[in-house]
């Protein structure tokens, strides 16, 4: 009795060691991939139902200048080739009454917005940060956004990046189609001309080298939340 | 000191008389309840028939407190080290344009083979998974041992502080004989009040780093979204600490309760006070050990 419980001890503490083992530094075994889905999808939910748009964030201390990491997954920092591609233009899209077709220029007539404000990245680092720039609301509002619209994909000219997020969040009033980042034209390694900009997502969500703004009755996915980050990534 | 110990140790003897004693043999000497020989001093271990070894089998672990100690077991081993693998994504914390205080390796990673999901987003996919079984798992142990009274065998006495000095001084051999015990010694059972607090913490913190927009108010209660992740890290390092400590000591000190916690039943002939066990010390019980705790008292 006492050997049996011994070696089941012994036989128990080796598999979970080696299985373990095994599992280090994978993504699992693959029976675990649907629940991991359905795990995304009920945090989905509750993040949505913790969603509030008069959380607005404050960002605090010292600015990140230069410090800010310059993100894009083309080779090299993905600049507007005007005599290749003309001028650049965002275009307001989709589920709207009227598409609408706006110059920087255009854009920087706008009602704009200053807001000092952390950037949340998925790596785990912050930066505090100040943008300058129109709120999506405000150019949904524009182009009269139709009732079916549920989603809205921002996309780029940074080699096809792109990322859909929910209506709630595209119209809260810290999420900025931004052309200025701390009292300067915004650089191309930080998505000149004009990128989207919100503290209530992470990063990644955040489409820099904006081309498009599509609203839909569907939704588009992303580049990074195809791959398997979450879609939604609110914080 | 005598006294305040018998004082506690008489509150220790009231809570385990609810639970079930079963004797394997029925013998003719006192100690017929195993709590009742340590409870009262000198009653039990008179003749020395009674330091024969008896085969007394009690019921320690409820079979609710074995499953959720054994999914704890599991939930916080992913927990950590997927944990870890978000961590080694950005492995320090300072923000952006400033320097941090108080971490000292800041920019080192953690080696990969402690580490769980892969990469960034298996390991946060697995992470936000698994905090759900972990919250629901804890708060089911920690409604049930409310419910149920167990967490009468937890919370600190009054003179608890004194006995754990007393089981340190055992366990460096400045003092001859195993303290009295009940259920767990002092030490034990401040580890495992400790670890459910910590538990907390660490829930929170979790939940500040995760929401620092939409739950800013527990984000700022931390001091901040730096100072946030900070302490989810810093309660991470305790938890895994006192685990590493608790798996230790059960192999060194009292491996027969390891299958206490499978089968929920304890052979209180092996108890770690009549082994009079320190660490790596009287593993196997054996008359001289209980001999020499009987001249010490």
């Amino acid at each position: 009795m006492k050997i049996d419980r011994r070696r089941f001890i012994y036989l128990s503490g080796a598999s979970i060691s080696a299985a373990l083992l095994s599992a280090c530094d994978s993504e699992g075994p693959d029976f675990t991939r649907g629940l991991i889905r359905f795990a995304q999808r009920q945090n989905e939910k509750v993040e949505r139902a913790l969603f509030r748009h008069r959380a607005i964030d404050i960002g605090r201390g010292r600015l990140a200048g230069n410090a800010l990491p310059q993100y894009y997954i083309s080779d090299t920092v993905p600049i507007w080739d005007e005599s290749a591609l003309g001028k650049w233009t965002l275009e307001i899209t989709g589920s709207v009454r009227q598409t609408l077709r706006l110059t920087l220029e255009d854009l920087m007539k706008l009602p704009a917005i200053t807001q000092r404000v952390n950037h949340y990245c998925v790596e785990g680092w912050t930066a505090a940060t100040e943008w300058t720039g129109v709120r999506v609301s405000h150019l949904a509002k524009m182009a009269g956004v139709q009732p079916d619209a549920e989603y809205v994909d921002f996309k780029s000219f940074d080699s096809g990046y792109h990322e859909s997020w929910d209506m709630e969040s595209a119209m809260h009033p810290q999420t900025l189609v931004v052309f200025g980042r701390e009292g300067r034209l915004l650089e191309p390694g930080h998505g000149a001309p004009a990128r989207i900009h919100s503290p209530i997502k992470l990063g990644y969500k955040s489409t820099k080298y904006l081309t498009q703004i599509v609203f839909l009755p569907y939704r588009t996915g992303g580049y990074w939340s195809d791959q398997g980050y979450d879609w939604y990534a609110g914080t | 000191m005598e006294v305040r110990k018998r004082e506690g140790n008489g509150r220790e003897e009231k809570n385990n008389q609810e639970t079930d004693v079963e004797k394997e043999q029925t013998e003719a000497i006192e100690p017929s309840h195993p709590d009742k020989a340590t409870a009262e001093p000198g009653s039990s271990h008179k003749s020395s028939e009674a330091l024969m070894p008896q085969n007394l089998i009690s019921r320690r672990h409820h079979w609710v407190v074995r499953v959720t100690h054994w999914v704890n077991a599991f939930a916080l081993t992913i927990m950590v080290a997927s944990g870890l693998r978000i961590f080694n994504a950005y492995p320090m914390f300072a923000r952006r344009g400033e320097t941090f205080c108080c971490y000292p390796f800041e920019g080192t990673r953690i080696p990969e083979w402690l580490t769980f999901g892969g990469w960034l987003a298996g390991a946060r996919n697995w992470h936000f998974a698994m905090m759900w079984l972990l919250v629901l798992n804890g708060l089911v142990y920690l409604g049930f041992i409310y419910l149920h009274g167990e967490w009468r065998d937890l919370t600190p006495r009054r003179g608890d502080s004194g006995d754990a000095w007393e089981m340190f001084k055992f366990y460096l051999f400045v003092r001859k004989g195993h303290p009295r015990q009940g259920k767990h010694n002092t030490l034990q059972k401040l580890t495992y009040f400790t670890m459910p607090l910590i538990g907390i913490v660490a829930v929170l913190t979790g939940i500040a780093i995760w929401k620092p927009v939409q739950l800013g108010f527990l984000t700022n209660l931390f001091g901040g979204y730096v100072w946030a992740r900070y302490w989810h890290f810093m309660a991470m390092v305790a938890l895994v600490a006192l685990s590493l400590a608790h798996v230790i000591m059960v192999f060194a000190v009292d491996p027969y309760s390891l299958l206490s916690m499978i089968t929920g039943r304890y052979n209180e002939k092996y108890s770690p006070e009549r082994r009079n066990a320190r660490p790596f010390y009287n593993l196997l019980p054996s008359q001289d050990s209980i001999i020499s705790e009987e001249k010490e008292i």
